[in-house]
């Protein structure tokens, strides 16, 4: 009944040639305001377009911050009547936060560190995510519970016989340190990487793996060549989260990799940023040109700088990150 | 008997053949290839979990010294832990700290992660372009970085009064209560700044709502409110709790965690009553807390069912207690006829069907 007069209203409309504001009924106002079947109201999708514009604006005011900051002189700073547009893009800062945080070899270990393990991350946990997921075997929900249990221990309860464990074996502050545990599925975050392999190949049909073993493929070969190329989104989502978040990583990083009391010379730049005034300050006192003292801008264009790379590769990138979980499907449980 | 004899005819060839067809033989060997492929995780969860653990519990109950010689253990059973809880200057304090926060925070994120993602949901322009600011965050949270924006006061937003907010809480609630809930406003973007990886998994929850159930509503007369607790809550239920897992674990493991901070400044310690038996006793006090902390939150959103799925319980605990019933009776029957016919072959009745009983 209501779809017939819409649709006499708007044959109406096409014919009419009156004034717009004769066509402003009660009626329609309203339901401009409050929507009708077909369209959402005008009230309802201002409200959620402001919600998202200011949320939206909460959540890029730090980044935004940083960055005004991080081009501002220490005149600029101190000036009051400047809040966020530098009066002149001075790069010194970045500079100085660069040299300061040895930003090439850092930016070069930081990717060795993040991506050794990663790669290593993505070949354990797909096995055992198939093995999980294909095959049925005594125990495995047991395993399955180990595994979510792992996810929520927390690190530190293993960390301090581990770190001494290395310690023996002598490969504290090495990258083995980092590859050992990735390769044995044991890596950092590695359950979720688990389920979510496993989640994905137990939606590979199965007929699919059998035909392949009709045709003589063994176990390991149907899985190289059936179940993995299928996986690809499992396979991009796993890597950049693991990248990502063995970037992040600061504690762990520290402790077996860089070394608490001694430096091991591995280093990334997260750690770099975690030392930054120690080490701004030592750099200052070596530098040859006259190095300005620690300020504020110096401190967000170093924190810039150390999230810089993965910045990037965010907006490169950008569309596996956020389709990522719904492909995977990691919800589907 | 049967199966003796036909396999004492059977020629060798033809067991072999038997034994080649014997049923269960392939899922056997499925079995072997599966935990084949998951080898590597189990020895990891001997080396890296099983054998940590119990040393890490050995560790606890010692007083370790490094010597040049080696370690030196001294056995001092729950020492550790009494120190810890009544002697310790930082460590009790932190830890209620931590579950006041989290567990203030941890409902704030989630049903934030939730409003946002039904928000994304909508049929908006630039979802796309939505979708990546809050996605930025996952990019970005870690330690160092987190604590440097704090420190240099890009943690909360100047245009909001956070002091307006926070002496408005504390003039009428209790010190130990408005605190958190302080700090809370404080750090408003950093804990907004936890939620993205949530918001993801929501959303793609919500994607996965069936339309036709929302149409179905409407056309019996259900409000967009009363959907979204009708069907778009039950449904994404499980998901809350997995949000609320995520969201623990994440603050648990975080840099901006003052407690594992703790932790490893009392390993590296050189006073001799800490050291790593001190630390790794901090650590399970801690384990355990967040432990319970996550099953507290899973009793919370498991405990309660569905309404359709109590009936269903009631209607099956009915059915089979009426089933039992029924069983009981007919073994009464037949035990009591059993019982007259003992006693009609033993001559007193001489009929059963006689009119005088």
């Amino acid at each position: 009944m209501q779809e017939a007069m819409t649709k006499d209203k708007k044959m109406k409309t096409s014919k009419a040639v009156r004034p717009w504001y004769q066509d402003m009924t009660k009626e329609k106002v309203q339901r401009f305001l409050f929507g009708s079947k077909e369209k959402e109201g005008f009230i309802k999708m201002f409200v959620i377009y402001a919600l998202l514009i200011c949320i939206g604006f909460i959540y890029i005011y730090p980044i935004m911050y940083m960055i005004s900051k991080s081009f501002m002189s220490l005149d600029d700073l101190l000036d009051s009547s400047i809040s966020w547009i530098p009066s002149s893009i001075n790069l010194s800062n970045y500079v100085q936060a660069a040299n300061s945080m040895d930003f090439w070899k850092s930016l070069m270990q930081s990717i060795l560190i993040a991506g050794i393990p990663t790669l290593c991350n993505v070949v354990s946990c797909s096995l055992i995510g198939y093995g999980l997921a294909r095959f049925e075997f005594p125990f495995k929900k047991l395993v399955l519970a180990i595994i979510i249990f792992t996810f929520v221990l927390p690190s530190q309860i293993t960390m301090i016989p581990t770190y001494v464990m290395y310690s023996n074996m002598g490969i504290l502050g090495t990258l083995w340190s980092f590859i050992l545990p990735s390769l044995l599925g044991m890596g950092i975050n590695a359950p979720i990487f688990i389920l979510i392999f496993y989640q994905f190949f137990k939606q590979v049909p199965k007929v699919l793996i059998e035909a392949a073993q009709i045709d003589g493929a063994g176990y390991f070969k149907s899985f190289l060549r059936i179940s993995l190329p299928s996986a690809a989104p499992a396979l991009i989502t796993v890597t950049l989260f693991s990248f990502v978040w063995y970037w992040n990583e600061s504690y762990l990083t520290e402790m077996y990799v860089h070394g608490v009391l001694t430096s091991s010379g591995w280093t990334t730049l997260v750690i770099q940023l975690d030392q930054f005034a120690a080490n701004y300050s030592s750099y200052a006192t070596t530098a040859t040109n006259a190095a300005t003292s620690l300020n504020e801008s110096i401190s967000m264009a170093g924190t810039m700088l150390s999230i810089l790379p993965l910045l990037l590769m965010y907006f490169v990138l950008q569309r596996y990150f956020v389709e990522s979980i719904d492909r995977t499907g990691i919800t589907g449980e | 008997m049967e199966t003796s004899i036909s396999r004492k005819r059977l020629t060798k060839e033809e067991k072999a053949k038997l034994k080649k067809i014997k049923p269960g033989r392939l899922a056997k060997r499925e079995a072997v290839t599966g935990v084949i492929f998951i080898l590597p995780w189990i020895i990891g969860a001997l080396v890296f979990l099983a054998y940590p653990l119990i040393t890490s519990f050995w560790y606890a109950l010692n007083n370790i010294r490094i010597t040049p010689i080696g370690k030196v253990f001294t056995f001092v059973g729950h020492g550790n832990f009494t120190e810890i809880l009544l002697a310790d200057a930082d460590f009790p304090t932190q830890l209620i700290e931590y579950l006041a926060s989290t567990i203030l925070s941890v409902p704030v994120i989630v049903v934030f992660a939730l409003i946002i993602a039904m928000m994304l949901n909508e049929k908006i322009k630039a979802r796309g372009f939505f979708r990546m600011i809050f996605f930025i965050p996952v990019i970005i949270v870690s330690g160092p970085i987190l604590g440097m924006l704090t420190e240099q006061g890009a943690g909360s937003i100047t245009a909001i009064d956070t002091q307006a907010i926070t002496s408005a809480i504390s003039s009428f609630l209790p010190g130990p209560v408005a605190e958190p809930i302080s700090e809370l406003f404080e750090n408003m973007i950093m804990i907004l700044w936890y939620s993205g990886v949530q918001i993801l998994i929501f959303l793609s929850g919500l994607q996965k709502i069936d339309r036709s159930m929302y149409e179905a509503a409407q056309i019996d007369g259900g409000s967009g409110w009363e959907c979204f607790w009708k069907i778009t809550l039950p449904t994404i239920k499980p998901l809350i709790l997995l949000n609320c897992i995520y969201t623990i674990v994440f603050i648990s493991n975080n840099d901006q965690n003052e407690i594992i901070e703790l932790i490893k400044a009392s390993m590296f310690s050189g006073i001799q009553e800490k050291g790593y038996g001190y630390a790794s006793a901090m650590a399970w006090l801690y384990s355990i807390v967040v432990l319970l902390l996550v099953g507290l939150f899973a009793l919370l959103f498991t405990a309660r069912k569905d309404v359709y799925e109590r009936q269903v319980k009631k209607a099956k605990k009915q059915m089979k207690k009426e089933e039992r019933e029924a069983r009981k009776i007919e073994r009464r029957s037949i035990r009591n006829a059993k019982k007259i016919e003992k006693r009609r072959k033993s001559g007193r009745y001489k009929s059963y069907a006689g009119s005088d009983d």
